[in-house]
């Protein structure tokens, strides 16, 4: 009988802490980010799927087409092709084809790259109808996208 | 436990709980006997995402394996990554600077009180609690949030390089990790302990139920705040030190009822000795490069390597085996929750359902780890 009287002033004390606690909260400031109206700040670091670094005069692609970073892939998904620049000197970049599908963004071939020819970019919501935009990402075609904006 | 003798019948059926129930974190099945709402007999059944993460390790380069680490226990994935790359340093003989062992034990221990917030919000849900989740969730943005400043993911590290870390900490990290301790502290006795440790619901749901005693914890191998909620004071930073964890003053929480309350008690106060952990490696923090020198593709000796860290949720052991190649030979993960579950066929016999499944809650399973 003792436990029975314990336990409904303890059961009264636990309600009367949570409505507490409840009214408490009731009236601090709102946590929720309210998304479509307040966007969030990406932070330098934030990997978003990678992007080629273009030359800042020309707009051309910095990558070498050294082959690192495919190799550097754990789940292979970089396709990239190059051919002889015109001048004679190096190899310029004709198609670099990343499968967003299987990227996991762990960065080893953005620390693998030499020649600052690759990065994050800060893109965050992607979206599509179609599957292949993402297995076929043109990362070449997304640089002269965006030396379009920059113009 | 056994069933009470006047409610045993003749008949029993089987129940299968899982593989996709709301009460099962992941894809756990539990093919239960079941006498009335009295457990005969349970049986874990596992295998449902196993990815095959071991063999994937031989397939590829020492540094290709790292974003898998963050894959298999995805509430504490640093740990995972801490493991992977002590194994591989020892094999290959790299030496890490001590600034960068700082930074690890930091974000570590921060993802450990990330983890542990989980799964009091996890835990309490299957209770039927659902207000906690949004507090305990509020304070766990914060630190992935200063985790995410760091390392630029939000949950599957890749932060850990062999040899050091991938960036540096900055001023705002440190400050941003001081404010979220004292708010931690702040909020801990009123939204944490206030509202759920003393509730009178909470107390009868857990309080003596699922009894592990020391002998089932030695004799399945039961690490982490399970075992120690049996009594057994073993945690491997303490035990077994690694990196630079002898340098700090903190405490290993044992309580030795061996009840869910107590394996509960033990997991708030480790985020209490976490913090303390913290505060103490900012304090210390020292300067220097966060990177040591380590050759860009590995080619470890010959030799078996073996490694233990700390996670959340116990022992995690990397057993490597290496033959002069650039890739490991062989790869094996003791994972903690593998040991921790195979408990609960034993331990769940002549329970109510409804006390099983907050017993399964609170072993903190994270199935993705035991499935690897």
């Amino acid at each position: 009988m003792n436990q029975y009287w314990t336990d409904i002033i303890h059961g009264g004390k636990s309600l009367l802490t949570g409505l507490a606690i409840t009214a408490r909260e009731f009236f601090s400031p709102v946590v929720t980010e309210q998304y479509p109206y307040e966007v969030p700040t990406m932070t330098p670091l934030f990997r978003g799927h990678t992007e080629l670094i273009g030359n800042e005069e020309t707009g051309l692609p910095n990558c070498v087409v050294c082959g690192a970073c495919p190799r550097a892939c754990p789940s292979n998904c970089i396709t990239l092709e190059g051919k002889k620049a015109e001048n004679g000197k190096g190899r310029v970049l004709t198609r670099y084809i990343l499968d967003f599908s299987k990227c996991s963004l762990c960065g080893l071939c953005v620390e693998s790259c030499k020649f600052n020819a690759l990065r994050f970019s800060k893109d965050y919501n992607l979206v599509s109808f179609n599957k292949d935009d993402f297995v076929y990402m043109d990362l070449i075609k997304r640089l002269e996208d965006q030396n379009r904006c920059k113009k | 436990m056994s069933i009470p003798l006047h409610l045993r019948s003749d008949e029993v059926f089987v129940l299968n709980l899982g593989p996709q129930h709301p009460a099962t974190h992941g894809v756990l099945r539990v093919k239960l006997t079941m006498d009335g709402e009295y457990i005969v007999k349970a049986e874990p059944v596992l295998g449902y995402i196993h990815r095959m993460h071991e063999k994937m390790a031989e397939g590829g380069t020492f540094a290709q394996f790292m974003p898998n680490t963050a894959r298999m226990d995805y509430l504490h994935a640093l740990a995972f990554n801490h493991g992977w790359a002590l194994v591989v340093e020892k094999a290959a003989g790299i030496e890490v600077p001590e600034r960068a062992e700082y930074i690890r034990v930091i974000t570590v221990e921060l993802n450990r009180i990330a983890s542990h917030l989980l799964w009091w919000a996890a835990f309490l849900l299957d209770l039927g609690g659902f207000t906690p989740l949004l507090y305990a969730f509020d304070d766990r943005e914060k630190i992935l949030d200063l985790l995410e400043r760091i390392t630029g993911s939000r949950l599957t590290y890749c932060y850990m390089r062999f040899g050091g870390v991938l960036n540096d900490i900055d001023d705002e990290f440190i400050t941003g990790t001081r404010e979220f301790i004292k708010r931690l502290r702040s909020r801990l006795p009123r939204q944490y302990h206030d509202l759920v440790t003393h509730n009178i619901i909470l107390i009868k749901r857990i309080k003596d139920i699922g009894f592990v005693s020391a002998e089932q914890c030695r004799r399945y191998g039961a690490t982490g705040p399970v075992a120690r909620g049996s009594g057994i004071s073993y945690d491997v930073r303490k035990n077994e030190p690694y990196s630079v964890y002898p340098e700090f003053d903190f405490e290993v929480p044992v309580f030795s009822e061996g009840d869910s309350m107590a394996r509960y008690m033990v997991r708030m106060h480790e985020i209490e000795q976490s913090m303390r952990i913290i505060e103490q490696a900012l304090d210390k923090l020292p300067s220097g490069p966060v990177m040591g020198k380590a050759p860009k593709l590995l080619k470890p000796d010959a030799g078996y390597y073996f490694s233990a860290v700390e996670t959340a949720r116990g022992l995690l052991g990397h057993r490597l085996v290496c033959d002069g190649d650039k890739n490991p030979y062989k790869l094996k993960l003791r994972s903690p929750t593998f040991s921790n579950l195979s408990l609960f066929g034993e331990v769940a016999e002549g329970m109510l359902l409804a006390d099983a499944l907050a017993f399964m809650g609170s072993l903190d399973l994270v199935i993705p780890e035991i499935d690897r």
